[in-house]
């Protein structure tokens, strides 16, 4: 068989490969906007206040984001039902980050330049709150970033309201410590969130006795972990600590279950798995196995109970809740009772205002920690069970203050740099 | 001992899987010469068709028969990923025969819309398919040896398809037209092939192949409207690395990555070991550009 075009056409293949590339950032770039077609007028106009949610609604991240989003327009129908805020409508601006950083940082400037929003709703990836953190700062703008991350970052212009490492990992690896065994096996994603939470896990571990029998990081996307399992086998730990995100987790408990391990052999304990994140993998594949969040579809508050049932009847009775969709519900409450106490959409004097504000959410009471702009939460340690939902098996007795850089940790000194 | 023996097992398991995604673009890409970006998405129409089946099984008929589901669910694969790639030839690929480089943009194209279809129709999030039960569970062959049954039907079902193909391809007729065909385009036709017929539908069977990869790949990873992408570059390394135009390259080329990936992951780490393996095949390359198994030909022009 002939092979023609393959030896000619090596630098025209290059040539195409970029122009692949410069035209995908190109069409993301011109994604979908269900941009309102205002001229620019402010974010505080006559009768409405302007808002902008941005998320991945298309690309590898889609697949959680649009949950979250879905959870924040919830947010911002219910309050313009009751009247809306500083009696003005919310107007939303959504835009579409399609997974890829670059993309979060254009779109955040175009909604904070052009359509001039009071505040933004928005990212899921460290990587993308990184990307546009620098945009939110050089022109004052407002973000609330819903989902638990590494820490170690407190932006001025970036309200937190999903966990700090402290209101996650910390106390998670404490109590497995106590619980369950001291040696711990490692196993992440190849991104900044892992690593850091990795060091920190290897910190606290160090202060509390236990000890690293092993630590990987695969690649986003990979597909197969038989080799990573029969690490796991070889060193025989007590606890599989797991930072994995995305895709990568159904390859690897699905594969954990076929080589014979189950929550009965050997616990694992996950940071980014939550409810949704279950019904792709499987639940009867990660039965009795563990996470770590600060709110679960099954949190038994009063809040929580309209909440989920809201939800549902509002997107479908399949839909479920989960940690970061929580967060991000709660960030708009947050932002509207801020902007009720400041009288105005200002963002300094908004900053000022959600000091110390507190609301009852559906995971129960949370407040807004001054000094770091993060919430104090309360932490929750969760067991998987065969119908998906997630059981509490412990939780902090009340709301933990949020501490970023774990600065009252002795073992957490050398961290921060 | 046991972890080295299950080491050995995983890579040709992992082999396994490779081939078994590759085998579509060793029809496509390696017989019909087009670089077919969304080959990934044809494996995720596959993916999706065995959890149309599932629901059709665990909704409509009785649970009994459940586990039986999978038997339907790869044909099913096969011929909903076939017609999604009959469909693009016809629109699409037919025109751009020999036009590698606006294949590549118009497939790749393709791909991003499949991935939105997936997304609109089933929902962003990754959906569950739940294996037969008969294929739960793992092979006890020594104490703490434990080799999972759905990793054995993998390679089964792969070394089914090889044969499948190598007959249709070598011992059957419409074979004969097919290599013809894509030897000699001309003079195949004015011996009264009609090649426009033949190429639709090859392209059809590299699609329905990359269907029955997306049909398996449900027992060992996500399903969800990216999962195309996990295994595109895996996929068109083997072929390019086996040699194009080449079954057995496909073979060779599946086995070699698969056992370097575990093998090399195994002694570093999982990015380390891919790493290598990149390099190693790009080296390899530059020693041999063909590939492993090179076709020779007569004509002209090469």
């Amino acid at each position: 068989m002939k092979i023609k075009f393959l030896p000619k056409m090596k630098k025209s293949v290059i040539f195409a490969l970029t122009a692949l590339f410069v035209s995908s950032a190109f069409l993301s770039g011109c994604g979908s906007s269900q941009a309102s077609d205002s001229s620019g007028s402010a974010g505080d106009s006559k009768d409405t206040i302007k808002v902008g949610v941005l998320h991945s609604l298309s690309g590898t991240m889609a697949i959680s984001e649009v949950s979250v989003k879905d959870a924040e327009m919830m947010a911002i129908d219910e309050i313009n039902a009751k009247g809306g805020v500083l009696g003005k409508k919310i107007e939303v601006v959504t835009e579409d980050g399609a997974s890829d950083p670059a993309v979060f940082a254009e779109k955040a400037k175009k909604l904070l330049q052009q359509d001039k929003v009071a505040t933004v709703f928005g990212c899921w990836t460290s990587a993308s709150r990184k990307a546009v953190l620098p945009v939110f700062e050089s022109n004052n703008g407002l973000l609330w970033y819903p989902v638990q991350y590494e820490g170690m970052e407190s932006s001025p212009n970036i309200f937190y309201t999903g966990a700090a490492p402290n209101q996650q990992i910390v106390p998670a690896v404490d109590w497995l410590v106590k619980n369950k065994g001291k040696k711990f096996f490692l196993i992440g994603s190849d991104y900044v969130f892992p690593r850091t939470a990795n060091k920190i896990i290897k910190a606290e571990l160090k202060s509390e006795g236990g000890q690293v029998v092993g630590e990987e990081y695969t690649p986003m996307g990979h597909t197969d972990y038989s080799t990573i399992i029969n690490k796991i086998k070889e060193e025989k730990p007590d606890v599989v600590f797991n930072t994995l995100n995305g895709d990568s987790n159904v390859a690897f408990f699905k594969q954990l279950k076929d080589a014979g391990i189950t929550s009965k052999d050997l616990i694992t304990c996950s940071v980014s798995i939550a409810e949704e994140e279950v019904r792709g993998i499987g639940a009867d594949n990660m039965t009795g196995q563990l996470v770590s969040w600060n709110y679960y579809q099954t949190t038994d508050t009063p809040e929580n109970k309209t909440f989920v049932a809201n939800y549902k009847s509002r997107y479908g009775q399949d839909r479920v809740t989960d940690d970061p969709i929580e967060a991000a519900y709660d960030a708009v409450y947050l932002w509207a009772a801020a902007v009720e106490k400041a009288g105005s959409t200002d963002v300094d004097k908004v900053k000022e205002a959600a000091k110390g504000i507190e609301f009852k959410a559906p995971e129960g009471n949370v407040k807004i920690e001054g000094e770091n702009q993060h919430l104090w939460k309360t932490v929750r340690i969760g067991e998987v069970q065969p119908d998906g939902m997630i059981k509490e098996v412990w939780s902090t007795p009340e709301p933990v203050r949020p501490d970023p850089y774990l600065k009252t940790y002795d073992w957490a000194k050398d961290l921060a740099d | 001992m046991n972890t080295y023996f299950l080491q050995v097992f995983n890579g040709i398991s992992v082999s396994s899987i490779f081939m078994l995604a590759a085998l579509g673009l060793a029809v496509t890409f390696g017989l019909m010469k087009i670089i077919n970006m969304a080959h990934g998405e044809f494996i995720m129409i596959g993916a999706y068709a065995a959890y149309i089946i599932q629901n059709i099984f665990s909704r409509y008929l009785p649970a009994s028969i459940f586990d039986l589901y999978f038997f339907v669910a790869i044909p099913a694969s096969f011929f909903l990923a076939g017609i999604f790639g009959w469909v693009l030839e016809k629109l699409i690929i037919r025109h751009l025969y020999g036009r590698a480089l606006d294949s590549i943009l118009a497939t790749w194209g393709v791909s991003l819309v499949l991935q939105q279809l997936a997304r609109s129709i089933f929902g962003a999030p990754n959906v569950d398919v739940k294996s037969p039960s008969w294929l739960n569970g793992a092979l006890l062959v020594l104490p703490g040896l434990q080799l999972p049954y759905k990793r054995l039907f993998i390679m089964l079902l792969v070394i089914a398809c090889m044969t499948a193909i190598y007959f249709l391809m070598y011992r059957s007729n419409y074979g004969r037209k097919i290599r013809a065909v894509m030897q000699n385009r001309a003079m195949a036709a004015s011996l009264g092939i009609n090649t426009r017929k033949i190429d639709a539908c090859t392209f059809a069977f590299g699609s329905g192949l990359a269907g029955i990869a997306g049909c398996a790949l449900t027992l060992l990873g996500s399903i969800g409207p990216t999962l195309g992408t996990n295994y595109i570059v895996d996929t068109f390394m083997v072929v390019v690395l086996g040699g194009v135009g080449s079954l057995w390259g496909t073979i060779a080329g599946g086995f070699l990555i698969g056992t370097g990936n575990t093998t090399l992951e195994f002694l570093t780490n999982a990015t380390l070991g891919k790493v290598l393996v990149f390099t190693l095949v790009i080296l390899f390359l530059q020693w041999r550009p063909k590939g492993l198994f090179t076709i020779n030909s007569r004509s002209l022009d090469e």
